[in-house]
């Protein structure tokens, strides 16, 4: 039998791409100032602090973190539900199958997009500025970077809509709002509460830290006890929290998965 | 009835879908357009309720402009003029009453169709479209579990819950099988003859059009270039005719046949 010859496949942009990454990395770290050595000598101490906050953390305190852990579950909650309601009817006005003006859309979309982008630690920090420290700043806070994510992944859903379904809705006679009833909600309700779940365990993870900078929640009971040293403390704060979110992330995922 | 004088349209892609099309449909006629895929049938079709608008000339209905019409005075057009789609097009996540009774809406104050409020006549109209169509026995199933043939039927249903005068059908068969397909057509066919509602049907099968349709428009290239009565003429020069719309003969084993 004749043994066939292709020509070889080309590689040299796969090359080029793959230096150009491996130079990005190593690059980004020189600059960083990250060094392993450096990361070797501090192991050490990071050990040794490790061993005070775990071996044993303060399990006494744990009755001390309930009160605060369910303050951050609440802002959590609160900064979703006003966010992520507000997002619903903002999504329909910006989707741009619905209601067809560049000039609605344009303003609006730049405004959700720099909602998105700050982080709520950073928005946190804002309001803290403007309505002083406690759990109100922080639910602003949550309340307005879920506005941003929801009404984002919402205006994209609605887009993608079958709109075989929304014309036969016009053809037999119905006005924007029926549209809206009868055509676009049953198709995206679904994906809408899955994002607002997201949204809520975003938020668990974010209020948690969000004390850090006088916003309310257990993360000011974990900045206290880390500026008093009391690393057991922080331990025991570490771990419960660990469990908190992850049983929350479970159970939201489980529904959600349901949803879709 | 229906009538469509000197109508042209010309998508904004430049594509001419329909060139000059003067056609007047009668009440009770079972029309069924025939013609090459993109020759203009579903663009046809689309005029006659405003879906697309007309880049010149108008189209009547009933003796109302439906090209001027516009707000209310299109609701109340579009309420009389049931269609039907290809793809079904009822919302797969709403029960089949639900889908039924949105048929009602343009019927209705919005602030109460919003809440999904009807009135027990309105709910009686649904109940019976879906025994008109057999398949009252799924009213409270979720439309998303029902066949292909049976979401067409719910369609079907949802038109006549608009009491409507006409019914459009944009190629209604073409995702069904052959058994659907005929079963289908002959609830089409029921509802035309015995309420009297016109039909006008895009079909991609000649051989359904000879059954079922009373005229026979065809369109070539967005031009009317076939209109007859299916009474005039006979099977044998209706198939030799298909040679003006499709552009080349038709062959007799090139149709479905006759059962």
């Amino acid at each position: 039998m004749d043994k066939i010859t292709v020509s070889k496949p080309k590689k040299f942009k796969r090359n080029l791409i793959v230096l150009t990454i491996l130079f990005l990395i190593v690059g980004s770290a020189w600059f960083a100032g990250f060094n392993v050595i450096e990361v070797m000598i501090n192991l050490n101490k990071g050990s040794r602090l490790l061993g005070r906050m775990f071996f044993p953390p303060d399990l006494s305190y744990l009755p001390n973190i309930v009160d605060p852990m369910i303050e951050t579950i609440r802002m959590a909650i609160v900064g979703t539900f006003i966010g992520a309601t507000l997002a619903l009817p903002v999504a329909v006005l910006v989707a741009n199958n619905f209601i067809k003006s560049k000039l609605l859309h344009g303003p609006l979309r730049i405004i959700l997009n720099i909602f998105r982008t700050i982080p709520a630690l950073v928005l946190a920090s804002l309001f803290v500025a403007v309505f002083g420290t406690g759990p109100f700043s922080g639910v602003v806070a949550l309340s307005i970077f879920t506005f941003g994510l929801v009404s984002k992944l919402t205006y994209e859903t609605i887009e993608a809509i079958d709109y075989g379904q929304v014309e036969a809705l016009m053809s037999l006679g119905a006005n924007k709002m029926n549209i809206l009833r009868y055509a676009i909600m049953p198709q995206i309700l679904p994906q809408y509460m899955s994002y607002t779940l997201y949204g809520f365990e975003v938020n668990i993870r974010a209020a948690a830290v969000l004390g850090y900078v006088g916003a309310g929640g257990i993360g000011q009971t974990f900045e206290f006890n880390l500026a008093w040293r009391n690393f057991d403390r922080v331990g025991t704060i570490i771990i419960f929290s660990f469990f908190i979110v992850l049983i929350i992330d479970l159970i939201s995922s489980s529904i959600r998965k349901r949803l879709v | 009835m229906i009538e469509f004088k000197n109508v042209s349209k010309t998508y904004d892609n430049g594509v001419k879908a329909l060139k000059n099309i003067n056609l007047a449909i009668n009440e009770g006629e079972f029309v069924a357009i025939i013609g090459l895929s993109g020759a203009g049938k579903s663009t046809l079709l689309r005029l006659i309720n405003k879906l697309i608008e007309s880049t010149n000339g108008e189209v009547i209905f009933d003796g109302n402009s439906v090209t001027t019409a516009t707000g209310r005075d299109l609701i109340n057009i579009r309420r009389q003029i049931g269609m039907i789609f290809q793809g079904f097009n009822i919302v797969k996540r709403m029960s089949v009453l639900s889908n039924v009774l949105s048929g009602r809406v343009a019927y209705n104050p919005t602030w109460k169709t919003i809440l999904g409020l009807f009135p027990e006549e309105d709910k009686q109209i649904a109940y019976r479209a879906l025994k008109r169509v057999d398949i009252l026995e799924k009213v409270h199933n979720r439309a998303s579990d029902l066949s292909g043939g049976q979401q067409q039927r719910v369609a079907i249903a949802r038109a006549l819950a608009q009491e409507p005068k006409i019914m459009l059908a944009d190629e209604p068969v073409a995702s069904l099988d052959p058994i659907t397909t005929v079963q289908v057509m002959d609830y089409l066919k029921k509802i035309n003859v015995e309420d009297g509602i016109t039909t006008i049907a895009n079909l991609h099968h000649v051989d359904l059009a000879l059954k079922y349709a009373t005229r026979v428009v065809g369109i070539k290239e967005g031009k009317l270039v076939y209109d007859v009565q299916m009474a005039d003429i006979s099977k044998e020069k209706f198939y030799t005719d298909l040679e003006l719309v499709y552009g080349r003969p038709i062959h007799r084993d090139e149709v479905l046949g006759d059962e």
